[in-house]
Order: C-alpha cells, then structure tokens, then sequence
C-alpha cells in the first residue's frame, strides 16, 4: 500500500539547548496543529489540492469558451478529495481497493494520479478520452485499471453496486493477507434516493457485512434544494448508526482530519471486515454545475486557501512557493487543453461500438 | 424429462461447477425455499436477498464489475420495473467507458400470465426488455432450451436477461437434458427438496453435460409453407398446437420458436417469410410498441414485395392489468382461438 502509515513528526529532545527546545516548542506546537501529520504529506496534499482545484476552473474556462457542453465538478471537495485518493490502495481487481464516485471526485482522482490531460479530454469529448471515449460528461471517470467504478449520472446508483464489488472483495480477502475495500461517495441530496437506504442494508447484514466504506460529502445543497428542505435527520451519519455501522461526521474541509479519519475508518474495515460511515461536510463552490452559472460561490469556506494559509501560517510553506504552484498547475492545464483541441474526436460511425462486448453486432438492422 | 424448473437448476448447478458461478441470488432464492418456483433448490452458491429489488440488481452490477459470475433472480417481473433504470446503466455500462468495464451478468425473472397470478403476477417484460440496449434477452418455451439458454447467458460476457415463462415451469419437455436420468422420479428423487425439514437435504445432482443454445437463434418447431408464425416463451406452445389443429383442415403453418428476443434470428424469419409470404407475431405483452410490431414493421419495411398479405400482431390488451377472473385474463391475453382466428384470416386474404 502506498500511504497506509501515518507519518508524524519527530519529538523534541531532552538535552538541546534552551533556544533550540523553544524552537523545538514551537515546531511540536505545529506538528500539534496538523495532528502529527509528516510535513512532506501535508505539502504533498497541498499540492493536489492546488492542482485540483486548478482543474476544476481549467474545465470551467473550456467550458466558458464553448469548448465543451457541459460542466459538473468538485471545487470546495478537495480536502476530502484528495486525502481519499492518496489512501486508496491503487489497482485493478478485486485485490485492490475499488472506489465507486459522484461527479464530484476529481481531486480523489487527481490524487490517485490523475492527468490533467485526461480530465480535459473527457471535458472536451475527445475520442482519446480514456474513461468515455467522448460519450460522456464532464468528471464522469470510469478507469478500470485503477478499479474505480463508473461515474454515472443517475446519483446514488453507485451505492448498490459498490456493495457488489465489495461482496467479492469479502470473498476475495479470505484468500489474501492484503484486505481490499470498496470506498463509495455520494452527495447528500442524493441519499434520498432509495438506493442509499439498499446499500446500508446490504452493507449491514448479521454475519455478512460487507468491507465498505459509505460515506457523504454533504454540501448542504441538492442543486438548489437546500438540506434543511429534504432532511429531517440531524446527521447522515445518524442513519448508518441505525445499522450498526460505525459512523462519523468529520470536517469535510479540512485535509488533516479527512486524512485522519479515512485512514482510521480504512484500518477498521481492513481488520474486522465491517463497513464504516463518513459524513464528511463539505463546501459547494461554483454552484451545482454549468446550468447554475458555475460562478463562484461567497460565504463557503474555501479548503485549498484555508488549508494553504495554515501551512504559509506554520511556516511550512513559503508565498513563492504557493505561487509556483498555482502556476505551474495553470501552465499545465493550458497545455492540456492545447493538447486536446488537437485530438481527434468520436466519429459518427462508432455509436455502435462497445454496445456487446467485442463489438459483437447489435444493430437489428444487420442481425 | 425434466420440468422448466429442474432444467434451470441444473443449468445454474453446471454453471457452479464449471463457469465459476459463484453467486445466485435474490428473494428467497436461498435454502430452505430454493425459489418461489424451486428453480434453485439445493444449489451451492445461492443465498436470500433482502427484498429488494433494485439492491438485487445493484449487487449484480457489482459483482459482475469485479470479474465474477452471478446469476440474480427478481422474484416477479412484476416487480422488476422499479429497477428499470439499473437495467439501463448495465446496458450501457460498457458503451459508456468505451469498452472499459464488462458486466457479465444475468437476471432471471418469470413472466406472463397464465397461472391466475392476477395483478402483479403476471406482468409480461418482453416489449420493455427489448428496448434495453446492450442486454442480451432470452425466452425459452421448453426445459431444454431453458437449460441450455441459461448456459448461454452465464457464458456470455454482456448482461443478459432470463425470461421465464412461469405458466411453463412445471411443464415437461420432449427432450433430455444430456445426462439427465431417463425416469422423472429418480430425477425428481435426486434434485427435489423433500416436503418439510430440508435442515439435511443435499441434492444428488445427476451427471449432466454441457448443452448450449446459442443467443439469437431460434428454431423452427413445426414446418409449413402456407404461414409462417412467430413466438415464444408459453405462447409458442399454443402456436404449436394451432398448427396441429389447422394441419387437420389442410393448413401448412410454420412455426418459429424465436428463443432470443435480442439479438434475434432475422434471417430465420425472413427465409420462412420468403417463403411463406404471410407471417403472424404472437407474444402476450401489451399491444403498443409490442416487440412483434417492430419484427412486422421490419418484415413490411424489407419483404414487402414478396408478401401476399399484411403481417399480423396478436399480443395482449393494452390495459393496465391482467384481472384475477378467468374472463378477464382470457380476454387480456392471447387464446388459442385469438391465433386460429389470426391465422385464419391472414391465411385467406388475397393480395
């Protein structure tokens, strides 16, 4: 596994001298502040998170430009986002971790090693898209080779299955040391919908629970159906306690307690076999998706300033650097577009393509 | 010989032990009940869902994501509309990633009417099932062709979908299963669950063999050269017994098991229409946007000139249920002389 192990901060030692024990004061005061995270993990989801988030306006502006014909995405996600996808154990086959998302993910993506490229191309709806082929919309990934699931349309439906695969994965991990999980994600309007209830059933059952991760980024928003209009539960998580399932409601918006906290409930589903809930609250950014305008939204905490703040704050960051970043990640989401404009694009004579698997013929016309 | 019912649970015991079936599921689909039809009593591999439908379909979808076999039951097609829009990601699960993910996966579900089923026992899922693109649909009329179509959609890497005639699972064929016993009580001895505690029952499966019939093809049931008739599932039985009746009267009708609803058998059809020059479609789901009107729409659109007279559909009322009392059942699906008739003016008209 790639990040399994929390890296914490070294302790101070007893016998340096007073001003270096000052210092050292200060740096466990820090090290305190980011709950022992390594330094060089909290860079390293800082840097996700920048590049995340300069995805998402990259796809905004393609969009904007009418290069595309429609955008859904993630900024506001990115600290629940991208710790997720650096815990992720990464492959293909039910060995591995599958992770079933929303239209959201992006930086789940981004962090499990996600091109910009590739978001772009499916922006664009180009042939060479590698989860769609230009089929679909934007953020609708689906990678087989790194077990992450279809994102669909229809919300929720991905509830359901992911207890599917982590069906096999429970009968897989009887034969194997490494214990794989499902991690599935979904907003919180969408747990109206029924397949949410099937899935903490499924995932619940006495003597067959399954090894899954449930969790909600609630945003508070169901496009423009406020969560106090659709809910009567104080918590999503209250549900998943109704079946047993070991639930949190943890700040969605911060990296350091994500990070924590999937790690923490990862490790429970790995040793006992059982599922887990997170509700993770989270921030909606630029709206729902292009047909809400995709303009920035005021009063919603924004995690990557919040976080890159705290990091300039500690010192661990410097502005130049910050800079560099940013920059750097636009200058690549320029040349990733650039890029895709000089892609081909899906052709009128493959609608059949991929309708039976081999291109077996389905068109009644030539049965 | 083996009834519909001991002819899928032999099917899916095959499948266990030799395509890597390793789960059927659904309600009561599990020990002690085995199915509300017994279709899979004293297999291996089967366990009870909660009841509910679109987390039966949900389940599959994930099973099959991860690379393994699954057969899932939905108790009733009565009850499968609820999932529709899971049917339709499945079916287009694999052309939205461009080739990325394969579903290998079936559903069986029984349908039609025929059992005094009422209501919500007797839905026919035909019609809509064909309109699920990237689904492979199936029908069998005898416990042969289910046994051996089971096989087919457990092999077949798309999902595939199962329709059972449930007015035929009790029905005998005139045919083997390869390997099955020659005597109905030893065969029943061997793979039914006995009456009362099963705490201990193990089925004594028989060696039966791989038989296979192939997706999209169908079968020619009775030859002719007068009519040619289309249908499936319980109603080809009826058609076949038309047929015996009208040959008494001098007709010649050619009956067409179609089997596979999608992909179907075209050039079957079309031989035999060519032939023919008359053709009649029969099924027993509703009439609007009935499977048989796109078959009669396809005959007028390519064999018009060789017709000698217009094609028929007889399928069910477009009312918005089959009712409990003989009379209202009888007059919402096909008969037997709702076919003699159809068969007898198609028969007589002069182009």
């Amino acid at each position: 596994m790639r990040t399994n192990s929390v890296q914490t901060g070294s302790k101070k030692k007893k016998s340096q001298p007073v001003k270096t024990a000052q210092k050292s004061k200060t740096s466990a005061s820090i090290t305190a502040s980011f709950k022992g995270l390594d330094k060089a993990l909290l860079l390293q989801m800082h840097d996700l998170m920048v590049k995340s988030r300069v995805l998402e306006e990259r796809l905004i502006k393609i969009y904007r430009a009418g290069e595309s014909f429609f955008w859904i995405g993630g900024p506001g996600e990115e600290a629940w986002g991208v710790p997720l996808g650096l815990l992720v154990n990464k492959g293909q086959g039910p060995r591995y971790d599958y992770v079933h998302l929303h239209y959201r993910c992006s930086p789940t993506l981004v962090a499990m090693g996600l091109p910009m490229i590739d978001a772009v191309r499916l922006m664009m709806n180009r042939s060479t898209d590698r989860s769609t082929g230009g089929r679909n919309f934007s953020n609708h990934y689906a990678i087989p080779e790194w077990n992450v699931a279809p994102v669909t349309s229809p919300l929720e439906v991905q509830y359901p299955i992911a207890c599917g695969t982590a069906h096999v994965q429970k009968r897989e991990n009887l034969k194997s040391k490494n214990k794989a999980l499902t991690v599935v994600t979904g907003g919180d309007a969408g747990t109206a919908e029924g397949d949410f209830a099937s899935s903490l059933i499924l995932a619940s059952r006495k003597g067959q629970e399954l090894p899954i991760l449930l969790t909600v980024q609630n945003n508070k928003w169901g496009i423009s159906t406020s969560y106090e209009g659709q809910h009567g539960e104080t918590f999503i998580a209250d549900r998943a306690k109704a079946f047993n399932i070991k639930a949190s409601v943890i700040n969605g918006n911060d990296p350091v307690e994500v990070y924590l906290a999937v790690k923490e409930n990862m490790d429970y589903i790995r040793k006992t076999g059982k599922p887990a809930f997170i509700e993770a609250m989270v921030s909606r950014l630029y709206g729902h998706s292009s047909a809400s305008g995709a303009n920035p939204i005021p009063n919603e905490v924004d995690p990557v300033k919040q976080f890159e703040e705290k990091l300039l704050k500690a010192g661990y960051l410097k502005s130049e650097e910050a800079r560099q970043i940013w920059e750097q990640y636009e200058a690549e989401g320029v040349r990733a577009t650039e890029q895709a404009r000089t892609e081909p694009v899906p052709t009128a004579d493959s609608i059949w393509d991929h309708t039976f698997v081999n291109n077996e013929n389905a068109d009644w016309r030539k049965f | 010989m083996a009834n519909m019912a001991q002819s899928i649970r032999m099917a899916l015991h095959y499948a266990e032990k030799n395509y890597q079936l390793k789960d059927i599921f659904g309600q009561d689909v599990g020990m002690p009940l085995g199915g509300v039809f017994t279709a899979t009593q004293g297999l291996e591999t089967t366990w009870n869902s909660p009841l509910d439908e679109r987390g039966i379909i949900g389940m599959a979808m994930g099973i099959a994501m991860a690379g393994d076999r699954c057969v899932a039951e939905i108790q009733f097609a009565d009850y499968i509309f609820n999932t529709i829009d899971l049917l339709k990601i499945a079916g287009n699960t694999l052309w939205c990633t461009n080739g990325g993910f394969q579903l290998p996966m079936t559903v069986m579900t029984p349908v039609g009417a025929g059992i005094r089923g009422s209501v919500y026992h007797s839905h026919s899922f035909d019609a809509w099932a064909s309109r699920l693109a990237g689904w492979k649909v199936v029908m069998p009329s005898n416990p042969l062709d289910a046994y051996g179509l089971l096989l087919s959609c457990i092999q077949d890497p798309n999902p595939c979908l199962f329709l059972k005639p449930k007015a035929l699972m009790r029905v005998r064929g005139e045919d083997l299963i390869p390997g099955e016993p020659m005597d109905e009580k030893e065969l029943k001895n061997m793979i039914d669950a006995p009456i009362g505690d099963r705490t201990n029952w193990k089925a004594k499966w028989p060696k039966i063999e791989e038989f296979l019939v192939p997706i999209g093809k169908g079968k020619i049931t009775r030859s002719g050269d007068q009519i040619t008739v289309v249908s499936y599932g319980r109603h080809l039985l009826l058609c076949n017994e038309v047929a015996d009746q009208l040959k008494a009267e001098g007709y010649s009708v050619e009956v067409i098991d179609l089997r596979s609803i999608y992909p179907y058998d075209w050039d079957m059809i079309k031989t035999s229409v060519q032939k023919t020059g008359r053709v009649l479609f029969v099924n027993e789901d509703t009439e609007v946007t009935n499977f048989g009107e796109h078959l009669a729409y396809r005959v007028t659109q390519e064999l018009f000139y060789e017709l000698m007279a217009r094609p028929r559909v007889v399928a069910g009322k477009n009312v918005p249920g089959i009712g409990l009392h003989p009379n209202l059942e009888d007059a919402s699906v096909p008969q037997k002389h709702d076919i003699e008739q159809a068969i007898r003016e198609i028969c007589a008209e002069v182009p």
